[in-house]
């Protein structure tokens, strides 16, 4: 990868999608030794209704640090789903939860869709790591930073206390997706 | 001997601006007098003031002084003191400048109760600009701006200080001359916001309009409507219609925000 | 040992720019989009013995800060355009008063309470002209994470060195995107404290001329006794109205910024060199720029940027060398033109000036930019 890759994370305020782009960021800027940009949605947006976590991960400088084509959008809602599909590329990759997105946007896009938050409540035990999920998806997914690395940065951003239940988290995510494509 | 006001003044600052019959040159011998038996050093004194005549007095006086913007005293004095609590801040105005432009500043710090000392001058009317209406005017007084007499009800700054949270709060009169000393000396000396008005007058601008015929007959409306807290205490509603209460109207102990902020440093270095 | 690096986000960088800098007192009141300099300032300033303080308002804010500053700390304040708006009468006193403080603008929609978390760069003009009176204008507007800490560095070198308020003002963009920071080891970057007095306190005078147009600044509790005034003052600070002295005064302080261009202003010129068509842009959008450049350059375009670093004062010696040289000039911004007339200024009709010009909350995006630099080429 030389050029830019764009990821937009998507969903609802409060799903923990800011940092899972920060988390992603992360570990293309500090640990995978890549230039990346986070950007987001703010105000009222962000505490409700449908909002966006952007990345931009690059081997060279990043200059427009907002999205222009996006590769790869994580959609945990319908409405943000709706919403942030449009500038979706042509072979891009669209990761969605099964639960909660049934209507696909229209378009060439490599669609992967498995329940991600129940994966979280069920499968990890606690609804609130469903972004931690969907990050490990979309490091499966994209490829454009090492699962080390996205391990190490998740594991830099969370207290001590919930260190298994992020891994964990981030392992389901990985294989579900990894299965999944 | 007499007291030496000179020692506490700036060399070749004098003459001030006040007019004859202006009460701030009184309260600002009180203020000399007050300083010199606090023995306050002039190097760890600020003298903060904000726009109008009453706030010229700063500039007349040897200390660190800082003439600031139309209201902002109390702002431009918290910056000081949050930066050096250790320096002693006296703040200095009119009652527009204090209550008016400046009343945000003014109720914030009394209910941070910050250690310092706001001395407000209450002529009752806005005086460089040449005698509009201010917060402190009373209902039906004539003043540039109310030709007609004036339709606004007047703050009482003594209320709205201690409404606000300041935890000591006096008031005196240019009359009482030698009370003026003692009232600023116990503000000083207590830890928090305190609060001194005394009650002045500005003839040029509000006697003038208001049917006074001279000074004296404005100082001695500030020997008759004053009644000292002890003497009020004793009287009934009735009685004290059209009067003042004059003395230390209200104290109380509360943490200081100062202190407080030590506090908090504290708790940041300790990572708590 | 390896520097430390960091994930930031623009704001965060920027308080951790005035740490640097040696920054130990801020005063400032919430607004969007600027509120997270303040957060972080409230959690750190204290660690290392510092102050921060939230005021009733805005104006409250600026007083505060310039109060400290007087009592010997280094100041900053953070707000956003309608917080701009109430501070500019006190941001003419630092000015007249001769006070160093920082202003941390990030730009955001307007007029009034305009859209408050949509990107802009509609407060250049009031960073100039917005207070009163003539007055000496300092502006930096970054353009990445890194340089905002770094850019607020210098707005503290140079608060302190000129004696002057200093405004650093990201675009809404720019404060709110995280990207990755090295921070510089303690002595990389230059810090620079205002000059204390040499002079005994019974010689000294706040604004004696006699040490240059910039006097040394003593703080009050350390020993020197002075006046300060918003008055038109004499050298020793006390008020005056003849006419000679206040000319001169009025003068110098503007004078401590005008004959100082070449330290001020800083800019950076890309691809420029064989450009027929050159980009001048700022703050984010001059980003969105660059990557047009590459585009056009690709598209065998010869297309250049010229990045403004410094905005007051304006890079006018360099724009009006450039606009001989070059075609056309495209002046994308968020904001009407604010940019463009200056630029068109220095141009004086040497090559045309073509705008871009966005208001809706939306950033410029590199495709504006290509289109309009194909149709002038």
């Amino acid at each position: 990868m030389s050029q830019r890759y764009e990821i937009r994370f998507s969903g609802a305020g409060g799903q923990g999608l800011i940092l899972a782009g920060v988390i992603m960021a992360e570990a293309a800027s500090i640990y995978d030794g890549k230039q990346a940009v986070q950007s987001q949605s703010y105000g009222p947006e962000a505490r409700g209704g449908a909002s966006k976590s952007e990345v931009i991960v690059s081997d060279s400088m990043i200059d427009y640090p907002k999205a222009t084509v996006v590769d790869a959008l994580l959609a945990l809602t319908q409405e943000a789903c709706d919403k942030y599909s449009h500038d979706l590329k042509e072979g891009g990759i669209l990761l969605i939860d099964s639960d909660l997105v049934t209507k696909q946007p229209k378009g060439n896009f490599k669609v992967v869709s498995f329940p991600i938050i129940n994966t979280a409540k069920n499968e990890v035990g606690r609804e609130i790591v469903a972004n931690i999920v969907a990050l490990g998806a979309i490091v499966a997914l994209t490829g454009v930073v090492t699962r080390e690395s996205a391990e190490k940065a998740v594991l830099a951003r969370v207290p001590e206390a919930f260190v298994e239940l992020n891994k964990k988290a981030f392992q389901l995510g990985y294989e579900k997706a990894a299965a999944a494509m | 001997m007499a007291f030496d006001y000179d020692k506490y003044i700036r060399p070749g600052k004098l003459p001030h601006i006040w007019c004859p019959g202006c009460g701030h040159g009184i309260v600002m011998k009180g203020l000399i007098r007050a300083i010199d038996t606090l023995g306050l050093e002039k190097n760890n004194t600020a003298i903060v003031s904000g726009i109008g005549c009453a706030s010229r007095l700063p500039g007349y006086l040897d200390f660190c002084t800082l003439h600031t913007a139309h209201g902002r005293a109390a702002a431009f004095a918290t910056g000081v003191k949050m930066a050096r609590p250790e320096m002693n801040v006296i703040c200095v105005g009119g009652d527009g400048d204090g209550t008016a432009i400046g009343g945000n500043h003014f109720i914030h710090a009394c209910r941070r109760n910050i250690n310092m000392t706001y001395i407000v001058m209450n002529n009752n009317i806005y005086g460089m600009t040449g005698g509009q209406f201010s917060p402190c005017t009373p209902t039906g007084a004539k003043a540039s701006t109310t030709p007609y007499g004036n339709p606004d009800p007047a703050f009482d700054v003594a209320k709205l200080a201690i409404g606000a949270g300041a935890t000591f709060v006096a008031r005196g009169t240019a009359y009482h001359a030698t009370q003026i000393d003692k009232l600023i000396v116990e503000a000083v000396q207590h830890k928090g916001f305190s609060v001194v008005e005394i009650l002045d007058d500005c003839p040029t601008t509000y006697g003038r309009r208001n049917k006074f015929k001279s000074v004296i007959e404005m100082m001695n409306r500030l020997k008759d409507i004053a009644v000292p807290v002890k003497a009020a205490e004793k009287m009934t509603p009735e009685q004290l219609q059209g009067k003042i209460i004059t003395g230390v109207l209200f104290k109380e102990e509360r943490p200081e925000y100062t202190a407080e902020y030590a506090k908090v440093i504290e708790r940041a270095k300790g990572g708590k | 040992m390896a520097k430390k690096v960091a994930f930031l986000q623009g704001n965060e960088a920027a308080a951790q720019g005035a740490l640097y800098a040696g920054c130990k007192f801020f005063a400032g009141y919430p607004i969007t989009p600027s509120t997270e300099v303040a957060e972080v300032l409230s959690a750190e300033l204290p660690k290392i013995g510092g102050k921060f303080i939230q005021m009733e308002d805005e104006i409250a804010a600026m007083a505060a800060v310039i109060g400290g500053s007087l009592a010997g700390s280094k100041a900053l304040t953070a707000t956003s355009g309608p917080g701009l708006s109430l501070k500019q009468e006190l941001i003419g006193y630092a000015c007249i008063a001769e006070t160093p403080v920082v202003i941390v603008n990030v730009m955001r929609g307007g007029p009034s309470t305009g859209m408050p978390t949509g990107p802009s760069q509609s407060d250049v003009m009031s960073a100039k002209w917005g207070t009163h009176g003539d007055h000496p204008a300092i502006c930096l507007v970054p353009a990445s994470v890194q340089e905002l800490f770094e850019e607020t560095v210098r707005a503290f070198n140079l608060a302190e060195k000129y004696r002057t308020p200093v405004m650093v003002m990201p675009d809404e963009i720019v404060a709110h995107m995280r990207e990755r920071i090295v921070f510089p080891e303690p002595g990389e970057l230059e810090v620079i404290d205002r000059t204390a007095p040499s002079v005994p306190p019974e010689q000294y005078k706040p604004y004696d001329t006699k040490f240059g147009d910039v006097p040394p600044l003593a703080a009050f509790g350390s020993g020197y006794r002075f006046h300060v005034t918003g008055l038109n003052k004499m050298d020793d600070g006390f008020p005056t109205t003849k006419a000679a002295v206040v000319q001169a005064e009025e003068e110098r302080q503007v004078r401590k910024v005008d004959a100082n261009i070449d330290d001020i202003v800083k800019f950076e010129e890309y691809m420029l060199d064989d450009a027929e068509v050159a980009v001048v842009a700022f703050g984010s959008t001059s980003r969105s720029a660059r990557f047009a450049v590459n585009e056009a350059r690709k598209q065998g375009i010869k297309a250049g940027l010229f990045r403004i670093k410094t905005f007051w004062p304006f890079p006018e010696k360099q724009i009006k060398a450039l606009s001989s040289k070059v075609k056309a000039l495209i002046t994308p911004e968020m904001n009407l033109g604010m940019c463009t007339v200056e630029v068109r200024r220095c141009a004086e009709g040497k090559a045309p000036v073509h705008g871009i010009f966005r208001v809706d909350g939306e950033p410029i995006n590199p495709g504006q930019i290509l289109d309009k630099i194909k149709e002038v080429k």
